[in-house]
């Protein structure tokens, strides 16, 4: 789609105003009582209101000055503005990409055809898209876009998905088979089809989408729950720890001032992660999006990062699409270009994918003389397992299986070259499929039919297995080729020869071990396993059935796009973690900062725990609430993109992301502090 | 000093060894495979028989919680009944004592159920021989035996397979008194005699000192109690001073076997942890992360102790010796740091020495292991408090290598965290909460709450920052169940009574239906084999972690208390 570069800025204009509008919005406690942290901070907020509105009436100067408190109170509010903000930006993101998807679907007219004996016989009716309902079938003719998603019930169409996919070529969708789904704001190029709507108004798969990154109606995932009680927890404690603070130190005749203790509670619960922990998952959800993956819930996405297996079709996923004829071998005594020759006559009326490259090898020079007007095609039966072509010059030209070929040879008498036999075994060995073609019952050679692995799958492959996830190939080759060629692409294990019903099984065998298990699909017999499948992804172009089964759509119909599903859930937990560790871990500092202060007065030999030196109890105060404020817009722009996710095991990842959010997270509020302290010194 | 050292390290390696072969024997007993005492089936069998219970009978969790819940009930009950009428029991009455009142047995009753030993009476003058055998050290074992119970049922909902029960809970608690802490006692009790621990139950002997004077020596069936008090973390002593009395620990080789019977069976739980679960690297793991901890807390107090008193330093006194106030001459300045060290981290909470003679300093160390209560902890307790941070840890730690939470193989999720989460935040609720309503009272009631009769003298009562930290440490002593004190408190009135045993009662039991219940639930989920991506337990990775989140979630959200006591106290004295 137009947008799907993913936008180089993270603050775009006007989607940085509707944010700092929506900030405000969200001030309403109504609101904010969802994100415990915040709502404490909220609370925090108004009762430093309430003490500044009581020193400017009274003039009492015993809880500090009035521009002191006046400032605790403002940076406070910038603290749940910014957190606020967070969200804002990642909602307002994940709308306008959402947005540019909708744009597809506005209202275009749609040919309904009423049926039969309902006061209308089989009449066309232009309506609007929007009164389209579930059931009604609508006529689409070239240059019309298609009004909703829904099914071909008849016909075959080219259609131009470019407006969904961001891909020009266009593809043809049919009536039965897999490939019969279109969507709505698509463009038909060709022929005319009939379409049955699947789904009712507001409740396509889009919509549920911008629904899960809207506000209103977003529904917590069970992991994004436990993190909020953990956070809850926390923020419980430290509650517990100030209160407890006030009776402690009027005992120890160490008054401490509501500003103090507010702002030593503000800056020792979670605020950042507090404050940032629905745009992480926002905009998990958004990358999803971005990726062209239409997740059907926050969960799948959450999910995905778990995989333990993952299902790969081999054709397209591993391979380039179908195999492809890689060299003709003639038979002893045959001349490579008679060979060649009869090869290409064999294939000339072939439709299939390998017929069609045995002619492409052949190439131009050798076809484009060959002629094969009035001659009779022998279709491919299971039975005869062979195929080819009675010329009216009485040539019998025939290509298959080598022992299907051999029976046809040896019933007339003639005699299989060994040397052929040994090429045959020799290809079959290598991954290859070989095909023997005849003339009259003689063997002139064999062709070899090579799957072409896709560059880079075997590195592809080897992240997965880093990331601990296990790839399964899947295929309807026979053993000997299915592992050679789940050898040469690098995955773990194959299916061979499979049946949907394999895929099932093999789904659920793996699930009986607890592992969780991911696998790609298009076609109706693909919807149990789809179901079956802890992240099932549907392609947009299959069926409705498997559609419906799994929980995420992909727009592009890129087989290896379950790849990227695994790492944006990965991404989305590893964001999680890191910036709550970071969060935590900058307590320390402030701590150091904020204890000392407060008892400047009453025990000033508590100024030896002022490691940072800090100028003054209120400055330090200051520099402490003013840090744990700018941490959070300074940490937006990770928190929408995401910790990058590198497979290098998970030890050293969590070595390495406990160095650098944990002990960076003790190290950086000790600098931050200093700094802002060191500034503030300025001017007081 | 040197030769100290050496010493200590010879009996922490000496704790280390019985530990791991008592782990090993530990692990088969509680997986009913054929072990030393099997020549004891009989015997249970018959008390099986005459308790009602077939021990192989599987107690859903709700049962299993119930059957702790109606014992303790039961002890207490039975327990402050006899202690309140002990005068009155004619059997073993050695004469003298003076009966106790509702709240000081309630207090003395509930802290000898939850393994605390808080003992606001004092054991020559407060409990006649009766109640020190039928009421102490019976809830000595049944208190210990409970917590190993526990501690079991917890591992075993941790292994790979899933299912619905614990086990039986009667099952496990007479298996744990028959094969592993009476016989333990035995051979220990047997030790003591031979090293000069009185074991008699003739009443108080007289003696005549050299001014003439005749002076009452208090003894008793001492041996009996000692070993129980110390292999049970419970640190309840015959005798007033506790095991600072030479008649409950007259030497050194009585302070040997004292400390090798603390540390054996909370260190073996640990061992037990790995084999039991055939995860040996974890038991490693988790003894290494608690070894660490216990000596960042103990090697600062040997060294503060060592340093001396710098107020008294400040007077020209000569500290050559360390800092002695409060400390036996036999044991000297090292030794009883060292074992100090060791009783704050394990809630044995038994003293050779005086806790509140201690230099400022040591105070924030002692707190801090009380408080934490995980670094080997109470036998069986100790490893329910470091699994609550290990469940935090693993959720933080998951998340950080991109995985939803799993300990174990097994799904750590909402409901888990939420108990987790609610058994930590309950801890600093209740000795926070507790000494916040102490410290009001003292300094806003009028006269500081004498008047009331409530908080004992206010010249011997809490004054100042020290008087602070005397509260605050009573308070984290019951919640952990150490039962250790800083003796300055006045702490036989109503309102020390009422309120610690509510704090123990909560200390306690809170953290084992919590962790109970966590077990409950990671034992009902499917077992997931782990895989390259899966957070890494058995790893020191992962024991750095556990570490982090120990001391910023467990330890730092004590440093403001702990500013204005001990640290404020530290930096105000004179010098």
């Amino acid at each position: 789609m137009a947008t799907q570069s993913s936008s180089p800025s993270l603050f775009q204009g006007d989607l940085v105003r509707t944010a700092i509008r929506e900030s405000f919005v969200k001030l309403n406690p109504a609101i904010l009582i969802k994100n415990p942290v915040m709502f404490t901070v909220e609370v925090g907020t108004l009762i430093m209101v309430l003490v500044t509105i009581y020193i400017g009436v009274s003039g009492d100067q015993t809880q500090g000055s009035l521009g002191y408190n006046i400032t605790i109170t403002l940076i406070l509010l910038l603290t749940l503005l910014f957190a606020n903000f967070a969200e804002a930006i990642a909602e307002a993101r994940g709308k306008a990409q959402a947005e540019s998807l909708r744009k597809t679907r506005q209202e275009t007219p749609a040919k309904v055809i009423r049926a039969v004996g309902n006061m209308y016989t089989n009449e066309v009716q232009t309506i609007s898209s929007a009164q389209l309902k579930k059931g009604d079938v609508f006529l689409c003719e070239p240059g019309d876009i298609i009004p909703s998603d829904g099914e071909i019930i008849e016909g075959l169409a080219t259609i131009d998905e470019s407006a969904i996919t961001g891909e020009s070529a266009p593809v043809i969708r049919e009536a039965g088979g897999d490939k019969s789904s279109v969507t709505g704001g698509t463009k038909v190029l060709s022929d005319r089809i009939k379409v049955q709507v699947t789904t009712q108004p507001g409740e396509s798969f889009l919509d549920k989408m911008i629904a899960l990154v809207e506000g209103a109606s977003r529904q917590k995932t069970p992991n994004e729950i436990a993190l909020t009680i953990l956070l809850a927890g926390f923020t419980l404690i430290f509650i517990i720890v100030c209160v407890a603070l006030k009776p402690f130190a009027d005992y120890a005749n160490t008054p401490i001032t509501i500003a103090a203790l507010i702002s030593l509670f503000v800056c020792l619960i979670p605020t950042t992660i507090g404050g940032l922990l629905s745009a992480i998952g926002i905009a998990g959800m958004d990358r999803a999006l971005r990726a062209n993956v239409i997740a059907k819930s926050g969960r799948a996405v959450e999910t995905a990062g778990d995989i333990d297996t993952l299902l790969l079709d081999k054709t397209g996923t591993i391979t380039i699409g179908n195999r492809k004829a890689t060299n003709f071998y003639p038979a002893p005594g045959v001349k490579q270009a008679d060979m060649v020759r009869i090869a290409a006559l064999s294939s000339l009326a072939d439709e299939t994918p390998e017929g069609k490259s045995i002619v492409e090898l052949a190439g131009a020079d050798v076809t484009r003389h060959l002629n094969t007007t009035g001659s009779k095609l022998i279709k491919f039966t299971a039975e005869t397992r062979s195929s080819g072509i009675d010329l009216v010059t009485g040539e019998r030209i025939r290509k298959g299986a080598t022992d299907s070929i051999r029976n046809i040879v040896e019933r007339v008498g003639n005699h299989f070259p060994a040397e052929t036999d040994a090429k045959a075994k020799e290809i079959a060995a290598n991954g290859g499929t070989p095909l023997v073609v005849t003339e009259n019952e003689e063997v002139k050679g064999v062709v070899e039919l090579q799957d072409i692995i896709k560059p880079g799958i075997a590195e592809r492959f080897d992240r997965l297995r880093k990331m601990g996830v296990k790839t399964v190939m899947v295929t309807g080759d026979n053993p000997l080729t299915a592992k050679f060629i789940a050898e040469k692409a690098g995955v773990d294990d194959f299916i061979a020869e499979a049946k949907p019903e394999d895929k099932m099984q093999y789904i659920r065998h793996e699930q009986t071990g607890g592992k969780l298990v991911a696998m790609m699909g298009d076609g109706t017999n693909d919807a149990p396993a789809l179901a079956q499948a802890d992240v099932g992804v549907a392609m947009n172009s299959g069926t409705q059935a498997a559609k419906e089964a799994g929980n995420m759509v992909d727009l592009d119909n890129d087989p290896t796009k379950l790849i990227e599903v695994v790492e944006i859930g990965k991404q989305l937990l590893i964001t999680r973690g890191t910036l709550t560790t970071f969060s935590i871990a900058n307590d320390v500092a402030k701590y150091f900062a904020i204890v000392p202060a407060l008892f400047i007065t009453s025990i000033p030999a508590l100024q030896a725990i002022n490691i940072m030196r800090l100028h003054s109890a209120e400055s330090a105060i200051l520099s402490a609430v003013i840090f744990n404020a700018i941490i959070i817009p300074m940490l937006i722009p990770l928190a929408l993109r995401g910790v990058e996710y590198k497979p290098i095991g998970a030890s050293a990842l969590l070595r390495q992301n406990l160095l650098l959010y944990g002990v960076g997270g003790v190290i950086a509020p000790f600098i931050g502090i200093k700094l802002i302290d060191l500034v503030i010194g300025l001017f007081v | 000093m040197t030769s100290e050292l050496i010493g200590f390290a010879l009996l922490f390696g000496t704790a280390v060894g019985l530990a791991v072969l008592t782990g090993r024997y530990l692990s088969r007993v509680f997986r009913n495979e054929p072990s030393v005492l099997d020549g004891l089936a009989p015997v249970e069998r018959l008390l099986f028989r005459l308790i009602g219970v077939d021990p192989t009978q599987p107690m859903p969790w709700a049962q299993y919680l119930g059957a702790v819940a109606v014992t303790s009930v039961v002890w207490v009950v039975l327990a402050v009944t006899l202690l309140m009428t002990q005068t009155q029991i004619p059997v073993w009455n050695q004469g003298g004592i003076s009966p106790m009142d509702w709240t000081l047995a309630l207090n003395t009753a509930i802290s000898f159920l939850t393994s605390t030993n808080l003992q606001h009476y004092s054991g020559e003058s407060g409990a006649t021989y009766f109640s020190q055998l039928f009421v102490l050290t019976f809830l000595q074992f049944m208190s210990a035996a409970t917590s190993l119970t526990v501690g079991v049922a917890l591992v075993r909902s941790l292994r790979a397979e899933s299912g619905a029960s614990p086990g039986n809970f009667y099952g496990d608690l007479v298996r744990s008194l028959t094969r592993v802490l009476l016989p333990l006692s035995l051979l220990v009790a047997i030790g003591l005699v031979f090293a000069g621990v009185p074991m008699t139950f003739a009443p108080y002997d007289t003696i005549q000192t050299l001014q003439g004077d005749l002076v009452s020596v208090a003894r008793g069936p001492v041996a009996a109690m000692l070993p129980i008090k110390h292999l049970g973390s419970n640190g309840g002593g015959f005798f007033g001073t506790n095991t600072a009395h030479p008649f409950e620990n007259p030497g050194m080789a009585t302070y040997c076997l004292h400390l090798i019977t603390v540390f054996l069976l909370p260190m073996a739980f640990v061992c037990f942890v790995g084999y039991y679960l055939n995860r040996r690297k974890l038991g490693v793991i988790i003894f290494t992360l608690m070894t660490g901890c216990w000596l960042l807390l103990t090697i600062p107090i040997m060294q503060q102790e060592w340093a001396g008193n710098p107020a008294i330093s400040a007077l020209g006194i000569d500290q050559s010796a360390g800092s002695l106030e409060g400390k036996e001459m036999r044991f000297g300045t090292l030794a009883s740091a060292f074992w100090c060290g060791v009783n704050v981290v394990i809630p044995a909470g038994a003293l050779t020495s005086m806790h509140d003679s201690y230099t400022s300093l040591s105070g924030v160390f002692m707190l801090l292991g009380m408080q934490i209560d995980a670094f080997y902890g109470g036998v069986g307790t100790g490893f329910m408090y470091l699994f609550l941070y290990i469940i935090i840890a693993i959720f933080i730690g998951s998340l950080m290598i991109g995985r939803t939470p799993e300990l174990l193989g097994k799904k750590v999720g909402q409901t888990e965290i939420q108990l987790a989460v609610g058994v930590i935040v309950a801890q600093p609720l209740i000795y926070l909460g507790l000494t916040a309503v102490a410290v009001l009272i003292v300094s806003r009631a009028p006269d500081g709450g004498v008047a009331l009769g409530w908080l004992g003298n206010r010249t011997a009562g809490p004054n100042g920052y020290h008087g602070f930290t005397t509260m605050l440490y009573e308070y984290v002593s019951s919640v952990a169940g150490n039962g250790s004190g800083f003796e300055s408190l006045g702490d036989n009135t109503p309102f020390w009574n009422l309120t610690t045993a509510l704090a123990m009662l909560l200390g306690r039991f809170i953290p084992i239906v919590g962790t109970l219940l966590i077990g409950a639930q990671l034992y009902q989920k499917p077992f997931i084999p782990s895989s390259s991506g899966t957070l890494p337990t058995e790893s020191y990775t992962f024991g750095a972690l556990l570490f982090i989140v120990i001391v910023i979630i467990g330890a730092l959200c004590f440093f403001p208390a702990l500013a204005i006591g001990p640290i404020a106290e530290f930096l105000t004295q004179p010098r």
